[in-house]
């Protein structure tokens, strides 16, 4: 006997990643999803965009990682909210883990809610959070191919920063080769060149974060 | 590189849909797979034993339906298959696509008995 099903195998988390989606356009807060594969500069991209905006704006941290708390600690010392998440292996943040983490922030108070992923440049991009804005970080130590090599993510991120732009003169990276690739893979794609060692570039991506987190908030608290 | 979590997924499905139908066994369970997913079919197919065992679907085929990568461009109206990701339209040479179809991951159907 045949059974016709028609059953996403991600419908569960797009379920919940649907509420949370609302949860966050209610309080008027943007979630922005940050993925980059380990090392890229996930958190030094956090902590950089805190020193920059946390004085304009109520900024909350949701840490995801396989194992440890050593990101949550060191973003805990800007004196933000935080809430580590530990994975326990699994290579990816999904929507459920989130739903149970806004259970320790309020939401009320926050106008941005940064998630930083698990360092993955694969599944992350498959599962939906629920989040406004998706980003990614590609550092120059990675190589300018990637996009190719792991296109999933870089056709549905909203905003790509490519990270430590100080190793340039040190590697083969080619900028306009990458940009190249996006225009065809993903042409509304924004692109910010920044450096999370110097400072290099940092004040264009908080600019243009702060209008899209305005944006946001209007389209939430009408 | 989550096709364990992902077959789990899978293999929930299934039994759920097979259990509520009576079935005594699955015999079949047919997949559609989008490229652009990245999902690799042979791993899923792999954990399927692992995650089957002792329950009514071990043993059960997993049959992949691949869905290509397809875009619509928004100026000539037509479809074309991606190659490399590029969305650069092969008859106008516009940037104007979207993806219309590669991201499918679902269970179309189950053969039970």
């Amino acid at each position: 006997m045949d059974i016709q099903i028609l059953e996403g195998v991600f419908d569960a988390n797009e379920r919940i990643a649907r509420e949370n989606e609302a949860l966050f356009r209610e309080h008027g807060v943007l979630a922005v999803n940050l993925m980059a594969s380990p090392g890229a500069g996930k958190t030094s991209l956090v902590s950089r965009t805190l020193e920059l905006l946390s004085g304009e704006l109520s900024i909350g941290v949701i840490e995801g990682d396989i194992a440890s708390s050593v990101d949550a600690e060191k973003i805990k010392s800007y004196g933000v909210p935080v809430v580590q998440i530990n994975t326990g292996g699994a290579c990816h943040l999904d929507a459920a883990m989130i739903r149970e983490a806004l259970g320790h922030l309020d939401l009320f108070s926050l106008d941005l809610l940064i998630i930083e992923n698990v360092g993955n440049l694969v599944c992350p991009a498959e599962f939906n959070l629920g989040e406004g804005l998706r980003a990614m970080i590609l550092s120059v130590a990675e190589g300018h191919d990637k996009p190719l090599k792991y296109p999933l993510m870089f056709s549905q991120s909203h905003v790509l920063l490519v990270n430590k732009i100080d190793l340039l003169g040190l590697s083969d990276f080619d900028t306009g080769e990458l940009r190249e690739t996006i225009r065809r893979m993903n042409p509304a794609m924004e692109i910010f060149e920044v450096s999370c060692r110097t400072g290099e570039g940092l004040q264009a991506w908080a600019d243009w974060l702060k209008r899209r987190v305005r944006e946001s908030g209007k389209e939430g608290n009408p | 590189m989550h096709e364990l979590g992902v077959t789990e997924s899978i293999a929930g499905i299934v039994l759920r849909h097979a259990e509520m139908n009576g079935a005594r066994r699955v015999i079949k369970v047919n997949i559609k797979l989008g490229e652009l997913t990245g999902i690799v079919d042979h791993y899923v197919s792999f954990y399927w034993d692992l995650v089957t065992r002792d329950t009514i679907a071990q043993g059960a085929e997993l049959n992949f339906t691949k869905v290509p990568v397809v875009a619509y461009c928004n100026k000539c109206r037509e479809e074309f298959r991606i190659q490399e990701y590029d969305l650069t339209c092969p008859r106008c040479g516009e940037l104007a696509s979207d993806i219309i179809s590669g991201r499918e991951f679902m269970v179309e159907s189950i053969e039970i008995e």
